[in-house]
């Protein structure tokens, strides 16, 4: 049966954190705890998450956890699945539980070592677009045009300059058993792709949206309604790669204008007519390449 | 004695002793990084598992800082993990380093010791480890390729006693150890395993009571935390000299504990020394003693914990006390010197004191070199001035 918001269990086994309200990553650690379950042990790196969740003597996490350096998430997690593997554990599911900088920037090389050796672990990187932690610094997964602490905006300057580096596709590029992106705005995608997660032996690797109010400048409220207008816009997109197949789980036949999107957050008031045009072309282009792989399966 | 004589004699290097003692300690999980000098260990390993003569989870890792890492995520899981590293490999995974000793995890390490870059130099000194001093780390230094690997087999027994739980590196030097051969005695897997039985910790994660380790520890906190690592810094001094006296009585062959005394009962003058230059001292020794000059060596194993209490004595009955750093602390002295200095100055003590760098970046510390040392600290102790820090072997003075 596939696992949807009605069927999850009531059991709580992330509670009592300090996030900020409306926090994406958090609603993505809830869910994912559901779907994954008691025998779940959750590495977290220095993050948004760690921080709220993890502080002696409060603990919010009912499964094992702990907090491991910035760079290091693929390796701890390689350490513990081959401790696994030498006790002969059974039914444990080794999570890792980034953000967006954890993993595309200082954590990218230990991942790849992971994935690369095949290791059994489940690997989350929750996105909220920036180091949110330290102040909302920009990170190899900023979105151009976004205003972040150290992509400031002013009459010359329009932000963050490069577009999002995408994880999807490296980690396709490791011939990973199983990757996907999801949104906490799509809960049971979300959770039907943990649950398949769960399921697959090896490396899996999930690339979640986390709309981040603080950072955004948008109201705790709109978390889901951003996510949603992110994926309509086409400026983010749900999708799975398995058994060397990609598999595009919404395939929109017309985009929704992007200045939906950027409407509603303040770290986008600054763009222009001439950013839109340049991201919507950028967005053509990377749906073009997604819908490639499409057709090179058949 | 007749268990002992099922020991055998074999022609190992250091890096291969090291690996013999790997393999009787039966770790589950092994990372691996290459670098030179350290690299045969872990290739040796690899040969051991592909043959099937152990049984582990040997970790290709993509750097050292993984290899720390990976080590730590097995050994919160309650498995007993090895992993070998050297100079720029060891400053690579130093993050990791204060991770697994502030989580108290009894991880055991082998460093082959090499110079940091720059100047880029792949032999052998101490600045690598004594650089991580403070990394919360037990730190051995040993002299031949024998030492290594007993000394090897020995960590793991101070590293999971439970009273210290902090893990322990062993420091053997590059090229003068690791690549060196001599007759080594591999014990044999039964006493082994009477001396080092199967890794138990509670410093585990639990499936049946969920924990978090690693965790944050505010202000309010803190303190506390880095109170249990000092406390357990010092039950490892005791923990250090026990581990070796029941080796030595199982195996016959003792070191000394945290360190070993030469010929310094009577001594006047007497050289500090750490690692293998503690080989060629103990001949220099012996040749200044025929000459009737009362010196000695003192070799230093254990640099963390730091045998203060047995300095502190020391000062009291020599007269003068060189120490050879094969590093220095730019801006003051050598680390090991004002380690030393600072427990030998002791209410009550008079000791002139001598602090020779020597031994950089794999330069040989020759016997005349030492001769030249036990010579300053007679003519220090006579009233000659001489000038506190001594670049051994200089070009330019």
């Amino acid at each position: 049966m596939a696992v949807s918001i009605k069927n999850l269990p009531d059991q709580e086994l992330f509670y009592g954190h300090k996030a900020c309200q409306g926090c994406g990553g958090a609603i993505v650690a809830r869910l994912a705890l559901k779907v994954l379950g008691e025998r779940t042990c959750i590495v977290l790196p220095a993050s948004c998450i760690s921080s709220v969740t993890t502080i002696y003597p409060q603990m919010s996490f009912l499964v094992n956890s702990l907090t491991s350096s910035f760079p290091a998430t693929g390796a701890v997690l390689s350490g513990m699945a081959a401790a696994c593997k030498a006790q002969g554990l059974k039914d444990v599911t080794v999570l890792g539980f980034a953000g967006d900088g954890g993993t595309i920037d200082i954590g990218l090389q230990a991942l790849s070592g992971a994935v690369e050796r095949g290791d059994d672990f489940i690997y989350i990187c929750y996105d909220n677009e920036a180091y949110m932690n330290t102040g909302v610094q920009r990170s190899g997964l900023t979105p151009y045009g976004a205003w972040t602490t150290t992509t400031p905006t002013n009459n010359n300057a329009v932000g963050e300059k490069k577009f999002k580096k995408n994880l999807f596709e490296i980690m396709m590029a490791h011939r990973i058993p199983y990757c996907a992106t999801a949104s906490v705005a799509y809960p049971n995608d979300l959770l039907n792709k943990l649950a398949k997660a769960k399921e697959i032996q090896g490396p899996k690797v999930l690339h979640v949206q986390a709309p981040c109010p603080t950072g955004w400048g948008h109201g705790p409220e709109k978390t889901v309604e951003i996510g949603k207008l992110a994926v309509r816009t086409g400026l983010w997109y749900l999708a799975e790669y398995e058994n060397g197949q990609v598999t595009i789980n919404t395939n929109p036949k017309e985009f929704k204008p992007v200045k939906d999107y950027f409407s509603k957050q303040k770290r986008f008031r600054h763009l222009t007519e001439e950013d839109f045009r340049i991201i919507e072309e950028h967005r053509d282009t990377e749906w073009k390449i997604l819908r490639n792989y499409l057709g090179k399966d058949e | 004695m007749s268990e002992l004589k099922m020991e055998k004699k074999h022609f190992l290097s250091g890096d291969e002793a090291v690996a013999y003692a790997v393999k009787l300690c039966k770790p589950d999980v092994i990372a691996a990084y290459p670098i030179t000098p350290q690299t045969v260990i872990v290739e040796k390993i690899s040969e051991f598992v592909a043959a099937k003569e152990m049984d582990c989870q040997y970790l290709h890792v993509e750097s050292e800082h993984s290899a720390m890492a990976a080590s730590m995520g097995a050994s919160l899981m309650g498995s007993r993990t090895f992993t070998a590293t050297s100079s720029q490999g060891l400053l690579y995974m130093c993050e990791m380093l204060h991770y697994v000793s502030g989580s108290r995890f009894p991880i055991v390490m082998v460093n082959a010791n090499r110079t940091v870059a720059a100047p880029w130099n792949i032999y052998g000194d101490h600045r690598d480890s004594l650089s991580q001093r403070d990394s919360g780390w037990i730190q051995i230094y040993v002299e031949n390729a024998q030492e290594a690997l007993d000394a090897t087999i020995q960590a793991y027994k101070i590293a999971e006693n439970s009273c210290v739980s902090l893990p322990v590196m062993v420091n053997l030097d590059g090229f003068v150890l690791t690549h060196t051969y001599e007759l080594v005695d591999i014990p044999n897997q039964e006493m082994v395993d009477e001396f080092l039985p199967s890794f138990t910790t509670t410093n585990k994660l639990d499936f049946n009571n969920p924990k978090s380790l690693c965790f944050s520890a505010s202000p309010e906190w803190q303190t506390e935390f880095r109170y249990q690592q000092y406390e357990a810094m010092e039950a490892a001094k005791k923990i250090i000299n026990k581990a070796d006296e029941e080796f030595g009585k199982i195996f016959g062959r003792y070191y000394g504990g945290m360190i070993e005394e030469y010929r310094c009962a009577d001594a006047d003058y007497a050289l500090v020394a750490m690692g293998s230059v503690a080989g060629t001292t103990r001949l220099v020794v012996d040749k200044l003693r025929e000459e009737g000059k009362k010196v000695g060596l003192v070799k230093l194993r254990s640099y963390r914990p730091f045998p203060k209490e047995y300095f502190q004595k020391l000062g009291r009955r020599v007269k003068a006390v060189g120490v050879i750093d094969r590093d220095i602390s730019f801006g003051y002295e050598g680390a090991v010197y004002s380690d030393v200095k600072g427990a030998l100055f002791h209410p009550g003590a008079q000791v002139k004191t001598i602090n020779f760098i020597a031994g950089l970046s794999g330069r040989d510390i020759t016997k005349e070199y030492l001769t030249e040392m036990y010579q300053k600290l007679e003519a220090i102790d006579k009233g000659q001035n001489i000038a506190e820090v001594q670049f051994t072997g200089l070009r330019w003075t």
